[in-house]
C-alpha cells in the first residue's frame, strides 16, 4: 500500500526569493564586479593570498641566501688555497690579509718543482693507486658474481661475515698487518714495499656489496638464455655481466683511485724512505718546519698540485662519483 | 634447473677470501691477542706470558717501571679519550644536521639546483690532508680567520695555543669535510620520497618546519640512520684530520693534548708498543660494537621503513 505522495509546497521564504529574482532590482546586480569578503580576524582572501604569496617567495630568499652563505664557505678554502699559492711569505703573514694577491708569484710553483720531489711522488701514487685498483676490481668482480649468480652452500652465512667486517675499525688490522708485512720481509726494499702498499687493499668488502647489488638486478632470463646458448659461466660474466655492471665498475674504479691518492696512514707506516713515499705523505712532510716558520706559499702550491688532479677527476667522471658514492645511501 | 656449483663458486672466491684471510681476519684475532701479552716485542715476537696489564697501562692504571721508576701513561685517559669524545659528540650531531638543511634546502629551489650540487660535493673529492694544511693557513695566528674575527696574533693551533681553542678549530674543519657525503645520501633519500606527502601537508596549511620535523626526517629516517652509523664509526676513529690541520700530538711543545685514541694506537707502533696499541684498538672496537649496536636498537623504534 503506498502513501499518497504529498504535493510539494514551497514555502513562504522560497516564494519570496522567486519573487525577488524576477524583480528587475535582482537583475541590475553586476554579479562580475562583486567581491566576495571573508571576515577572518579582518582579512580578505586577496590578503591572505598575497600574504601566502610574499610567505613564500621569503622563504624561497631564505633558502637561497642560507645556500649561498653556506657554498661560499665550502668553496672558500679552495679559493684561499690558489691565492695563497701565489702570495709572499711576507704577504701571507702581513696585519692586513689580501684577498688577491699584490704580486702574483709563479716562482712558488718552480720553487715547488725543484724542492718538492712532486714527479716522483707522482709515480709511486699512480703505481700504487693502478696496480690496486685493477687488483681490486679483478677480486670484486669474481667475488659479486658468485655471490649475485652462483648457488653454494653457505653463501648467504658468508655475504654476512663479509658484510660485517665493514663494522669493525681498520686500526684492529693494521698493527697485524704491519708485523705481518714485516716478517714477510716486504720492508726495506722497493719490491716489498710497494708490494705491501697494494696487496692488502685488493679486496673491497663495500664494493663488493655494490657491485653485487647492481649484478643482482640483471634478469635470471638472461643467464638461462646464455645456458641454452652453451655458454659458460665465465663467458656469460664477462659478456653479459660486466659489460651491464659498467656503470658502477667505473665508479668502483674511479672511488678506488681517489682512494690511493688520499691514502695516508699504511704508506707512511710502509714507505720508510723519501724516495718510495705517495703523494700525500711527501706533501705532509714537506715545507713544514725547514725554520720554524711554515713557507705557506710553497706548502699551498704543493697542496694545489695534489688537489688539482682529484677535482679534474671529479669534473669528467662527476656523474659516476656521485652514483657511487650516493648509493650507499638508498638500502639504508 | 640451476645447479648447484659449489667448487665453482668458492674459485671465484678464492682471491677474497685468501686475501681476508691473511690481511683482515688473522690480524683480528692477532691484535686481539698480542693485547693480552705481556711486554710484546714485535720485532723478535718475544713476550713474557699472558696479562691483563695492557689495559691497565692504557688507562693510566697500571704503572710501567723503567729504571727502578715507576710511570704512569696518562695521556689516553687525559687527551686521547676526552678529544674523540668531543670529536664524536660535536661534530656528528652538527655536521648531520647542517647538511640535512642543506639537502632539503637544495630540494626545495628551483633554479641553480645542479651547480649547488656539485659544489656542495666538492670537499668529497680532496684529499683530508692536503685540505687539513689549508685550514692550517685559515686558521693561522695571521690568517685570515683572526684578520675577520679581529683577533690577530692569537694562536688557534701553532705552538701555544690553547687545547680549547685548537679543539674548535678541529671540529670546524671536520664538519666541513663531513658535509658532502651526508648531503649527497640525504639527497638521493629525499629524491625517493612521494610528493603526496607534501602536498598534503600543503592542504593541511602545515608550517615549512611541521612538515620538515613531521614528514621529512620520518620519511629519511633510514638514510640518517645510515649516516650517524656510519659517522660515528668514522669520528671515533678520527686521526688524519689531526695530522692534517695540526701535523703534531699537541699545541705545545712536547705535549700531547691533541692526541685521539687513534692516533695514539698509531704512535705505539713507531715506538715497538704495540700491546698497548692493540689493548686501545680493542677497547676502541668494543665501544664502536655497543654504540653501533645501541644506535640499531634505538633505531627499531624511531626508524620508520
Amino acid at each position: 500500500m503506498a502513501k499518497k505522495q504529498k504535493e510539494y509546497k514551497p514555502s513562504r521564504r522560497e516564494l519570496a526569493y522567486e519573487e525577488h529574482r524576477k524583480s528587475p532590482e535582482y537583475a541590475a546586480i553586476d554579479t562580475k564586479s562583486m567581491t566576495l569578503v571573508i571576515r577572518e580576524n579582518e582579512t580578505t582572501v586577496a590578503a591572505l593570498e598575497k600574504a601566502q604569496k610574499t610567505a613564500k617567495v621569503l622563504s624561497l630568499v631564505l633558502t637561497y641566501l642560507f645556500l649561498g652563505f653556506m657554498a661560499l664557505i665550502v668553496i672558500f678554502p679552495f679559493y684561499w688555497m690558489i691565492i695563497t699559492s701565489l702570495k709572499s711569505t711576507t704577504e701571507i703573514r702581513a696585519s692586513q690579509q689580501t684577498f688577491f694577491p699584490q704580486a702574483v708569484l709563479w716562482s712558488n710553483y718552480v720553487k715547488v718543482f725543484q724542492s718538492f720531489d712532486f714527479v716522483t711522488y707522482l709515480r709511486n701514487t699512480l703505481i700504487v693507486g693502478i696496480i690496486s685498483t685493477i687488483g681490486t676490481l679483478i677480486t670484486t668482480i669474481f667475488a659479486a658474481f658468485a655471490f649475485a649468480r652462483l648457488e653454494f652452500k653457505g653463501r648467504d652465512f658468508l655475504f654476512a661475515v663479509l658484510l660485517a667486517t665493514m663494522m669493525i675499525p681498520g686500526e684492529m688490522m693494521v698493527i697485524t698487518n704491519y708485523i705481518t708485512v714485516a716478517n714477510f720481509g716486504w720492508l726495506g726494499n722497493v719490491v716489498g714495499v710497494f708490494t705491501s702498499m697494494i696487496v692488502p687493499f685488493w679486496v673491497s668488502v663495500f664494493y663488493i656489496y655494490l657491485l653485487r647489488q647492481n649484478f643482482k638486478q640483471i634478469p635470471n632470463e638472461l643467464y638461462l638464455a646464455a645456458k641454452v646458448d652453451g655458454k659458460s659461466d665465465w663467458s656469460y660474466l664477462w659478456q653479459v655481466m660486466v659489460p651491464l655492471g659498467s656503470p658502477t665498475i667505473i665508479s668502483i674504479f674511479i672511488l678506488k683511485l681517489m682512494g690511493s691518492w688520499n691514502s695516508y696512514v699504511w704508506p707512511n707506516l710502509v714507505a720508510n724512505k723519501q724516495e718510495w713515499r705517495l703523494i700525500t705523505n711527501g706533501l705532509r712532510s714537506s715545507f713544514t718546519s725547514t725554520s720554524g716558520e711554515p713557507e705557506y706559499g710553497l706548502q699551498m702550491a704543493a697542496t694545489v698540485l695534489v688537489t688539482v688532479p682529484l677535482l679534474l677527476l671529479f669534473i669528467f667522471f662527476r656523474k659516476y662519483i656521485m652514483k657511487g658514492v650516493g648509493r650507499a645511501g638508498i638500502k639504508g | 634447473m640451476i645447479k648447484k656449483n659449489n667448487w665453482k663458486a668458492w674459485l671465484y672466491l678464492g682471491p677474497v677470501i685468501i686475501l681476508m684471510a691473511v690481511f683482515t681476519f688473522y690480524p683480528l684475532i692477532s691484535t686481539i691477542g698480542i693485547a693480552f701479552l705481556k711486554d710484546y716485542n714485535y720485532l723478535t715476537q718475544s713476550s713474557k706470558g699472558f696479562t691483563f696489564e695492557n689495559f691497565g697501562v692504557v688507562l693510566g692504571l697500571v704503572g710501567t717501571e723503567y729504571q727502578g721508576t715507576t710511570y704512569y701513561m696518562t695521556d689516553v685517559v687525559k687527551y686521547a679519550i676526552p678529544n674523540t669524545l668531543i670529536i664524536v659528540f660535536v661534530t656528528v650531531p652538527l655536521s648531520t644536521i647542517i647538511s640535512l638543511l642543506i639537502a632539503v634546502g637544495l630540494n626545495s629551489i628551483p633554479w641553480f639546483k645542479k651547480i649547488m650540487q656539485t659544489i656542495f660535493f666538492i670537499p668529497y673529492v680532496t684529499n683530508a690532508i692536503a685540505v687539513g694544511m689549508v685550514f692550517a693557513v685559515l686558521f693561522d695566528y695571521q690568517g685570515i680567520i683572526n684578520f675577520i674575527t679581529g683577533q690577530m696574533g692569537t694562536p688557534w693551533i701553532d705552538l701555544g695555543a690553547s687545547q680549547t681553542r685548537a679543539m674548535i678549530a678541529l671540529c670546524v674543519y671536520i664538519i666541513w669535510h663531513a658535509l658532502p657525503f651526508k648531503i649527497l645520501i640525504f639527497l638521493s633519500g629525499l629524491a625517493g620520497i612521494d610528493k603526496q606527502y607534501y602536498d598534503a601537508a600543503k592542504i593541511d596549511c602545515a608550517s615549512k618546519f611541521r612538515t620538515l620535523t613531521k614528514i621529512t626526517v620520518p620519511l629519511l629516517s633510514p638514510q640518517i640512520l645510515y649516516v650517524l652509523i656510519t659517522s660515528f664509526i668514522g669520528s671515533f676513529k678520527e686521526y688524519t684530520a689531526v695530522v692534517g690541520l695540526i701535523g703534531r700530538q699537541g699545541t705545545s711543545a712536547g705535549s700531547k693534548n691533541m692526541y685521539t685514541v687513534v692516533y695514539y694506537i698509531y704512535d705505539t707502533i713507531g715506538n715497538n708498543q704495540v700491546q698497548y696499541g692493540s689493548a686501545a684498538a680493542v677497547l676502541l672496537f668494543l665501544v664502536i660494537l655497543a654504540f653501533t649496536a645501541l644506535q640499531f636498537w634505538v633505531s627499531k623504534k624511531r626508524v620508520y621503513y
